[in-house]
């Protein structure tokens, strides 16, 4: 009946993880009762978690990465903790809960922190930057946002109902099979993977449809912001390489679950085939995290040094060759696997020749902030930080590129060191950039500076303090996931690691209380007009937050800074001569419902409860059959309603909230007059 | 009274667009589920010479029935072929006997096809056996599960049909199923040139 | 996909007839032994490439004039990328085989 679900699923086998699965119950009973303490379960069924709403469904996909990232972090704590004190000792976890604890930190980072967080902001920017009213399939947004949190779930009751993967994020056989992890735990891996990947594929869709055909009047792909740019990019990434960690997936949890030989030892499997699929996907997934950031510094970076983006049509070109070039360098992740020189060397020149575009763009933006007028706010801080650093990371993936070197150090901590060095600042920065940018446009209140600039330097000190220490570890022959060591020599290295982590929980927690600050001050620091940094594009041309429908009537573009441009003009805050009526989507219960019944596939199949499986798989069919039967998905807000809604805010506007854009005229203009007409 | 003929065109007019999306979208799926087949042809390249101590391919494949099964594939193209062209006419009741003739092809394939498959496992040529047989079982079965949801695909739009007439959605849909249809046919014309006829020879 | 699109029975009926006869050149092929090894193998997959593209163009009605271009540039994306996996997958496998020999 329940499968190979017993007792023996709770983890009473030690004290640290009995501690997981208590604190991981007893917050999820505190938010359960926080929420019926302020009776605010109906208003969160139907305002959010049913809507379809793009901007409503980023704040949560936001919420979702900022909640696993504290769980994420709570595992990295630990493993430095470990490492820091397991001198020719055990330290104080057991080898087999510190295999779990670095598979899922990796797992979580990777695919329910960076992947929520960029989509989240990608959901609530780009639709209008482009001038759209929504995403091309608001539904389906709402289904890929409850598969990704479904999949999140499964990683989180893997904490309390039996054990997470030991085989690392990346799981390789024969490790992984069946033979040598008989647990639950790779099989956790398996479906959170495999449930949010179907909602990431989904996600990639959507975006590359919604770019292609809503943008507004005059936005050629010549004129779109950088930020929707990479993010078309990545669109078209995840929709192709995503199909590959599906592919993957399925073939591990066939040879797990039903005995096939994909890659067993025996009986004609192939392991490496394992590692050949997932890299296909596991490259282009690091420019999927990357390139969206990229595109958020390129938006701050043009608006706090208040000067046009330099070089915009190479920026678009890069981003499009590293795309394109991602598909074709995945095998530099398993140079070590034995092919023969022929092929690693072209791998080998393939990842080197990335670095060519990525350094195009570290010009750019250095051009962008050359002579211009630098704000110091705390997303251009982070983006600073993000190009100094990022650097030294990219330095050292040319130097992995090459093979030879990449033979002494594949494994080691210096490897470790290098893709934290690319994904801290290249896409976690970028997200932090992002998060004080786009905030205001979200809530309508800016965040605390003071408390974004700690942040700032808790994470950067703590960062370099904490995988400086591992490059040099690396060369020193240490590897990676090593539970205890017996060399004397690595221990002050890994303290002064441990000392970084805390350094960066210290980063952590500035984040909170800057969310906390700044929600209990919200009344001092209101976004009124809607363009708090006196930002270029279009999304400062809605209010904050924006309407239902963000643009009352559709914008017409004719410049890629379209909405600096229309400040310039005049055109900007302007009253149309009458408004029209709006179809919007509605609400639907079948998101979180799908959602639910992904969760259960996915914890059906991992404890072989197979009648459950079954009856969630028909129930999702019967799902989308209705959806796909349903013609009336739509509604009309009347063009009274919209004109009530824009007058007020218009009402609400004074001269004084606008900013000044005299300085940006073309010479000989009559300024006076031009800064009338705009009011 | 005019407001609401208003509203109804400002919904058609987004429904016409969003229909559009919905292609195209729809476009893009199939080249992700191009991507899954593309990579599992090559798992089964990798694998099919690792028969390991079970029955190779030439052991176990049945050219004839392969023929077979691409003849009922092929004609239910044409049929569905024939079914769009009637949609365009705008005949729902050619419409339904047409997708009908393309159901029962459809689910003779399957037929075909779990036959083959019983008759391997039979023969103790099951998917545990061999890397070989996992990755025949896996490419071949992903396919025929894709046939089995355009099967459904093709009750549902029958349905449709029957009781919404041709209606613009309808019509959007059939053309989205027909597309599904006539890619899965091109899957096909892979797998019996790279299963089937290199397997025998 | 342009619905105004030219759909006539003629057209379905032409690209049957092409399919039938690229199904038939390789099974008889392979069922007479007419050819083997790499002869063999060269015509089956120039039957199955010329059938794809008989399918895509009587079937799925691809027409370079017609088609809208966004959809041309992801088949044409999918089919590049198509051949980077499958063939570096291949490539890379098949060296690794041979080193393992």
């Amino acid at each position: 009946m329940l499968g190979r679900l017993t007792i023996e699923a709770i983890p009473l086998y030690s004290w640290v993880a009995m501690g997981g699965a208590a604190v991981t119950v007893a917050g999820g009973l505190a938010v359960f009762l926080l929420i019926t303490y302020l009776r605010a379960w109906k208003v969160l069924w139907t305002d959010w978690l049913t809507s379809v709403d793009h901007k409503r469904i980023g704040i949560m996909y936001v919420v979702l990465a900022l909640v696993m990232l504290v769980r994420g972090f709570v595992d990295a704590l630990m493993m430095r903790a470990q490492q820091a004190i397991a001198l020719n000792s055990e330290g104080y976890l057991p080898p087999e809960h510190f295999e779990q604890i670095f598979s899922s930190h990796g797992t979580i980072m990777i695919f329910f922190v960076a992947m929520p967080f960029l989509t989240g902001l990608i959901n609530i920017i780009v639709p209008q930057q482009i001038g759209a009213r929504d995403v091309a399939f608001p539904f389906l947004n709402s289904v890929s946002l409850w598969l990704t949190a479904a999949g999140a779930a499964l990683v989180l009751v893997s904490l309390v109902i039996g054990k997470f993967s030991t085989a690392g994020w990346t799981g390789y056989p024969p490790y992984s099979g069946i033979e040598y992890s008989p647990g639950v735990g790779v099989d956790y891996w398996i479906w959170a993977l495999f449930v949010s990947g179907v909602g990431s594929t989904l996600s990639g869709i959507n975006f590359i449809v919604t770019i292609v055909k809503n943008r507004c009047p005059g936005m050629t792909y010549m004129r779109m912001p950088m930020f929707t740019w990479t993010t078309l990019c990545i669109s078209i990434l995840i929709a192709f390489a995503f199909p590959a960690l599906t592919v993957v997936a399925a073939q591990l949890a066939l040879d797990r679950t039903l005995g096939f030989h994909f890659f067993t030892n025996g009986d004609g499997g192939n392991m490496m085939m394992f590692a050949n699929l997932l890299w296909i996907w596991g490259h282009p997934e690091v420019y999927i995290l990357i390139l969206p950031a990229f595109g958020i510094f390129s938006e701050v970076v043009s608006t706090f040094s208040r000067k046009r983006l330099f070089g915009y049509k190479s920026l678009v070109y890069a981003t499009a060759c590293i795309a394109l070039l991602s598909f074709t360098v995945w095998l530099h992740h398993f140079f070590t696997m034995g092919s023969s020189a022929n092929v690693n060397a072209v791998f080998g020149i393939a990842t080197m020749i990335i670095a060519v575009p990525t350094g195009v763009k570290i010009f750019d933006w250095m051009f962008t902030m050359y002579r211009g007028r630098i704000e110091f706010h705390p997303s251009m801080v982070f983006t600073i930080g993000f190009m100094v650093t990022f650097v030294i990371g990219g330095v050292t993936g040319v130097l992995l590129a090459l093979p030879p070197a990449d033979y002494l150090m594949h494994n080691s901590t210096f490897l470790v060191a290098h893709f934290h060095n690319m994904l801290i600042p290249g896409a976690l920065f970028g997200y932090f950039a992002g998060l004080n940018y786009w905030f205001p446009k979200a809530f309508g209140f800016k965040l605390d500076a003071k408390w974004g600039i700690r942040s700032f330097w808790f994470w950067i000190v703590g960062f370099y303090l904490a995988f400086m220490p591992l490059y040099v570890l690396g060369f020193m022959g240490m590897s990676r996931r090593m539970e205890h060591y017996a060399d004397p020599n690595w221990q002050p290295y890994l303290i002064v690691a441990f000392l970084g982590a805390v350094c960066v929980l210290c980063g952590i927690a500035c984040i909170a209380i800057q969310l906390y600050v700044s929600a209990k001050t919200w009344g001092s620091s209101r976004d009124v007009t809607g363009d708090p940094w006196n930002g270029r594009t279009l999304e400062w041309a809605t209010s904050s937050p924006p309407a239902e429908y963000n643009f009352a009537v559709l914008p017409e573009v004719s410049d890629i800074d379209a909405f600096h441009d229309m400040k310039i003009k005049g055109t900007a805050y302007r009253a149309p001569h009458q408004y029209e009526d709006i179809v919007m989507p509605k609400k639907s219960a079948l998101g979180p419902i799908l959602g639910a019944l992904a969760f259960g596939l996915g914890f059906a199949m991992v404890w072989y409860i197979w009648w459950l499986a079954a009856l969630c798989f028909a129930l999702c069919l019967v799902c989308v059959g209705i959806r796909a039967s349903d013609d009336n998905t739509d509604y009309v807000i009347p063009a009274g309603e919209v004109a009530r809604q824009e007058n007020e805010r218009l009402a609400r506007l004074t001269p004084a909230d606008m900013h000044d854009m005299r300085d940006f005229l073309p010479r000989g203009a009559a300024s006076g007059s031009v800064l009338q007409g705009r009011v | 009274m005019a407001d609401t003929s208003l509203a109804s065109n400002v919904l058609e007019h987004e429904e016409r667009q969003s229909l559009e999306s919905r292609e195209f979208g729809f476009w893009i799926y199939l080249m992700t589920d191009a991507v899954i087949f593309a990579l599992l042809f090559a798992t089964y390249v990798v694998l099919s010479q690792n028969s390991a101590a079970g029955p190779t391919s030439k052991e176990v494949f049945d050219l004839r029935h392969t023929a077979g099964e691409t003849v009922l594939l092929l004609l239910s193209s044409l049929t569905f072929g024939i079914a769009t062209i009637s949609m365009v006419a705008g005949k729902g009741g050619r419409v339904v006997q047409w997708l009908f003739v393309t159901l029962l092809l459809g689910l003779g394939f399957l037929a075909m096809e779990l036959i083959e498959f019983r008759g391997m496992i039979q023969e103790g040529a099951g998917p545990d056996v061999s890397g070989f047989l996992s990755a025949f079982f896996t490419l071949v079965g992903t396919h025929g599960l894709h046939v089995a949801f355009g099967v459904i695909g093709i009750c549902v739009m029958i349905g449709q049909v029957l009781v919404k007439g041709l209606t613009l959605p309808v019509r959007s849909r059939l053309v989205r199923l027909g597309l599904f249809w006539h890619f899965l046919d091109i899957v096909w014309i892979g797998i019996f040139s790279v299963v089937y006829l290199p397997g025998v020879m | 996909m342009d619905h105004s699109a030219e759909r006539s029975l003629s057209t379905y009926l032409t690209g049957f007839a092409l399919a039938v006869v690229l199904t038939a050149i390789p099974f008889g092929l392979v069922w007479g032994g007419l050819l083997t090894g790499t002869a063999a193998y060269g015509v089956i997959a120039v039957a199955a490439v010329l059938q794809v593209v008989v399918h895509l163009v009587f079937f799925l009605h691809l027409n370079l004039k017609s088609t809208p271009a966004e959809n041309l540039f992801f088949l044409g994306f999918a089919a590049v990328l198509i051949c980077i996996m499958v063939g570096g997958s291949l490539w890379i496998m098949m060296d690794l085989h041979h080193r393992m020999m």
